[in-house]
């Protein structure tokens, strides 16, 4: 089937169908593997001792929470640019996973903070865009439900998305750009990962476990709002023929 | 397994807070496909279909 028969709804739910218990099963595993590894597996942090068990949600729930809005961002451009049918339907279904996944990074981090760094929460550039990133979730979904053409909702969302996407490389550089509490970037460097094997690789598939989760809730999500649009759809037209 | 050590509250606490949230995520997918579902089924049994729908029905 050429991507482009993507672009259809009915072919998407029809793909879409065969899909889901493949990557239903594959996620099921990946965490089974991932938590396997890291509890069982990886060593506790020299430092850190078993608080670095944090990390394996930690982390993969921060890297989803921008991925994401990127991805979002991505169908908002196909919103706006090539007016792609399933752009917004893939936007809208997104943002509460993203805001989810992005709490979990959020409360996770404060429960790590608060053993290693003495507190809960701090103001510093990291923990605070990365609460604004979670605002930013809220936001888009609040304009989601109170506009209720879905394609003027789309519009509207996907421009609100765009700007939003100006945080991602705030988040990504904070650590950098400014002296934060927050270590520094570990894993996505320019000199290679600064992680010991043993602790990235449980890291690593923990990761994986999180995005074929999204991938999976994400297209299940796609084909209920694309179900919810038809059921808009029969029941104007009910009304039209009343 | 090794020991939790003085911060087992705050590890247990994390990963409870994640499956919860995870749990819940997929409750509601499965519960907005179910309703969803059921609201397509009515509207078809009243005769409400699509058009595209109506021609495979009427070709078939």
């Amino acid at each position: 089937m050429p991507l482009i028969d993507l672009a259809n709804p009915t072919r998407f739910l029809a793909l879409t169908q065969r899909l889901l218990p493949g990557l239903a099963v594959a996620t099921a595993l990946a965490f089974a593997a991932g938590l396997y590894l890291a509890w069982f597996v990886a060593p506790d942090d020299y430092q850190q001792g078993a608080t670095v068990k944090i990390m394996f949600v930690h982390v993969p729930a921060a890297w989803l929470g921008m991925g994401i809005w990127a991805l979002m961002s991505l169908s908002a451009l196909g919103t706006l640019v090539w007016r792609h049918p399933l752009a917004d339907v893939a936007a809208k279904t997104a943002a509460p996973i993203g805001a989810a996944l992005t709490f979990v990074c959020l409360v996770t981090g404060a429960l790590w903070g608060r053993p290693m760094w003495g507190t809960y929460w701090v103001w510093d550039a990291r923990l605070t865009s990365v609460l604004v990133l979670f605002l930013m979730y809220l936001g888009v979904l609040a304009l989601w439900r109170t506009v209720e053409d879905p394609a003027r909702a789309g519009r509207a969302a996907a421009i609100l998305t765009l700007v939003g996407a100006v945080n991602l490389p705030i988040i990504k550089f904070s650590v950098d750009w400014w002296n934060t509490l927050h270590q520094p970037a570990s894993v996505l460097r320019l000199d290679g990962p600064a992680l010991h094997s043993s602790i990235m690789t449980p890291l690593l598939v923990m990761a994986l476990a999180f995005a074929l989760l999204f991938v999976t809730l994400h297209v299940s999500a796609m084909r209920n709002e694309i179900m919810r649009r038809r059921v808009r759809t029969l029941r104007l037209m009910q009304a039209g023929a009343a | 397994m090794t020991a939790l050590g003085p911060h087992a509250a705050f590890i247990v606490a994390a990963y409870a807070v994640a499956a919860l949230v995870i749990v819940a995520l997929i409750l509601w997918v499965l519960a907005d496909h179910r309703t969803q579902r059921r609201l397509l089924a009515d509207l078809e049994a009243r005769g409400i279909t699509r058009r595209s729908e109506r021609r495979r029905t009427e070709a078939a």
